[in-house]
């Protein structure tokens, strides 16, 4: 490997790992301004020009808060829980292309981590272990709450993913790859997954909301239950992580969905685009476009989350099981059927 | 099955009652999605109607006309003030949030004080008070009104209770 | 590089699992169980068997394990809780053991310093690669193992549904 390659990911590391927090922090700060929005508020508008500095006092906050470690508690995994939520929602970005390659000094430079074989099943594979966090912080807190919680994460966990792994076989259907970078370069212009796949994308959309445990799937931390579900016991920092591990999470399931269904840094005339501003410009621009996507996204969850109730937990396991299960084998059936049929043709 | 028997007996006098029939869901309903949308279109609308908030330090909203915040002890046209120490508000107060030890007017203090009796000290624990307004009713002089702002935080619970420094309302000046 | 990586690997993977049954409680030992199935899905990604480490990855630790660590949370596993063992059972142990012992240092006569396996393609662990191998020279041994998890699955089904004239 040349030391220009090395240099070239580490700085796109670098930097995809510090967009994702600063789009996490903001997130906060989004969250508490949408919700205000949409009850005839105006939200935190104190710190700074309309609120801009909020996350950088809720971040002072949360780091000068008593650390309290219960007295009871397993102390390695109390303190693994919290660290393990955030790594590994921090390891998910690294398969996600975030633009097509650009022309930096000579070089071309691709804008993406890693391009693996098997990309999506990578994601799915990262998405399914952000449950220990969660599992061992409610486990090791000693707490009936904590571990309520942390049982009904395991299983709205688990129970979503098999849906989410049958809508993402349609897509597979679809593309006849697992790279993400592939996939992405297929849906050039506005060949866009979610016209060949509403369905799935519907499912996965839906699934996406119960993995990171956002309203109307947030039953792991549902307050009026389980006083603070998972986290009960948890303060300072450690707190910090793990409510800063679904704002991530939140950030790469949009990237996730932005890049399967709808394209990533594709748009309509992106051609023309391209040819105008060069091989580095261009590119950007798509870059750009990506972003707008995902913040519609994360905009979107916000969105549900002030609008629509929580799930009771009978509610969730039924949906889970007998309506999206279902709905997504006859959605692979039909995209089977669909693609013989084109096919022959 | 108390229910039943229980509407059976029981006819409305009005005929404002709805009886609510609970159809069988059909297909649209039971997909939930619909709904789902609609009640996002309402909270999405919500984003552009007037902001409610009042941006409380700056901006104070008024009280209401029969608003009952923190006492004040009145004076008179010549400044006097008015209680006479006669205990009736300590006695209607139903929370025993007023104490007062009653004192004689001094030949010089004519210019303070209206009536030959006065109270040297009065006090409400305003952690006691329940903001009833019984005092003001039971006063014969019209000298207690519920008329002040919101009683002010504090750390200590001595310090809410106020003395005459922070009941009686300042001199009036012509 | 990669023997030295392997070594370390494999080194890991045999402390983790012998973390597992050393352990006191369960939980640990379920997480210990954890980093070793992790351990096994670096040998299979140093192998360039990136489906099979991924599928490893999803299937044991994301999902089997996890309803592991989901069925003993739900055991409240405090010491004096912990069943009492019998002499009969102790015996038993101790029988096995030794036979598992006899049975390894027997087999340690048999063994030899093999050749590392080299892959004859290397590219076998791909996705499409492997797909073509199963779903043509594997076929039936394929839809077979399939069959038999539906029949679990029913299976599964079937013991958790109530009997209608039980409700």
């Amino acid at each position: 490997m040349e030391l220009a390659l090395i240099i070239e990911k580490f700085i796109l590391i670098t930097v995809v790992f510090a967009l994702s927090l600063v789009v996490a922090m903001y997130s906060t700060l989004a969250e508490r301004k949408i919700a205000a929005f949409l009850q005839d508020r105006v939200g935190p508008n104190r710190a700074g020009p309309g609120g801009m500095f909020q996350p950088l006092a809720d971040g002072a906050k949360m780091f000068f808060k008593e650390e309290i470690i219960p007295e009871q508690a397993s102390k390695f995994l109390f303190i693994a829980g919290p660290s393990l939520a955030i790594l590994t929602a921090c390891t998910g970005s690294a398969v996600i292309p975030w633009g097509d390659a650009i022309a930096v000094a000579g070089r071309i430079v691709d804008l993406q981590v890693t391009d693996i074989n098997v990309g999506i099943l990578y994601i799915f594979g990262v998405v399914s272990l952000g449950v220990y966090g969660v599992m061992i912080g409610g486990w090791a807190s000693n707490n009936k709450f904590s571990l309520m919680g942390a049982i009904r994460a395991a299983s709205q966990n688990i129970s979503y993913e098999i849906p989410m792994g049958l809508s993402i076989i349609a897509l597979l259907l679809v593309t006849n790859t697992l790279s993400l970078k592939e996939i992405t370069a297929q849906q050039h212009g506005w060949h866009w997954n979610v016209l060949y796949q509403p369905l799935g994308f519907l499912l996965f959309m839906i699934c996406s909301f119960a993995e990171t445990n956002r309203t109307p799937f947030d039953l792991p931390e549902c307050e009026t239950e389980l006083v603070g579900g998972y986290h009960t016991e948890y303060s300072s920092m450690k707190l910090g992580f793990y409510l800063f591990a679904e704002y991530i999470n939140m950030f790469i399931s949009s990237a996730v969905m932005a890049t399967l269904y709808f394209g990533g840094y594709n748009y309509p005339g992106m051609d023309w685009v391209n040819n105008l501003l060069g091989p580095l410009w261009g590119p950007l621009i798509g870059v750009a476009v990506l972003f707008l996507k995902i913040f519609v996204f994360i905009f979107f969850f916000m969105w549900v989350r002030w609008t629509v109730p929580r799930f009771r937990y009978d509610q969730l396991m039924n949906l889970g099981w007998k309506v999206l299960i279902p709905l997504a084998i006859a959605n692979i059936v039909i995209t089977g059927i669909w693609i013989t049929i084109s096919d022959k043709l | 099955m108390m229910v039943v028997e229980r509407k059976n007996r029981m006819k409305s006098l009005t005929n404002k009652k709805k009886v609510l029939e609970q159809k069988p869901m059909n297909f649209w309903e039971r997909l939930y999605l619909p709904a789902i949308f609609q009640g996002m279109a309402i909270t999405f609308m919500h984003m552009f109607k007037k902001k409610e908030t009042i941006f409380y330090p700056e901006v104070k909203r008024e009280f209401s006309e029969n608003w009952r915040g923190m006492h004040s002890l009145k004076r008179d046209e010549q400044g006097r003030e008015r209680c006479t120490a006669c205990g009736l508000c300590a006695l209607a107060c139903p929370a025993e949030a007023i104490t007062m030890i009653a004192a004689e007017r001094k030949k010089e203090e004519e210019h303070l004080y209206r009536e030959e009796k006065y109270a040297s000290v009065y006090e409400i624990n305003m952690l006691r008070c329940i903001f009833c307004g019984l005092c003001e009713e039971a006063c014969p002089k019209e000298a207690i009104y519920l008329d002040g702002n919101i009683v002010e935080s504090d750390y200590l619970r001595q310090d809410f209770i106020y003395g005459k420094n922070k009941l009686v309302e300042a001199p009036f000046k012509a | 590089m990669n023997i030295s990586l392997f070594y370390l690997v494999a080194f890991l993977s045999i402390f983790f699992s012998l973390l597992v049954i050393f352990s006191k409680n369960p939980v640990h030992s379920i997480l210990y169980l954890i980093i070793t199935f992790f351990t096994f899905t670096i040998h299979y990604i140093l192998l360039n068997a990136q489906f099979l480490a991924i599928v490893n990855f999803i299937v044991y630790m994301g999902a089997i394990l996890v309803l592991f660590l989901f069925v003993l949370m739900l055991l409240n596993l405090n010491k004096d809780s912990e069943p009492l063992k019998s002499n009969l059972l102790k015996i038993i142990g101790v029988i096995g053991g030794m036979c598992l012992l006899v049975t390894l240092v027997g087999s340690t006569k048999a063994l030899h310093l093999s050749n590392p396996v080299v892959l004859q393609t290397q590219n076998l662990g791909l996705v499409k690669n492997l797909g073509k191998v199963l779903f043509s020279e594997f076929l039936l041994p394929f839809e077979v193992s399939s069959i038999l998890l539906l029949s679990a699955m029913v299976g599964a089904v079937l013991l958790a549904k109530r009997e209608p004239n039980n409700v």
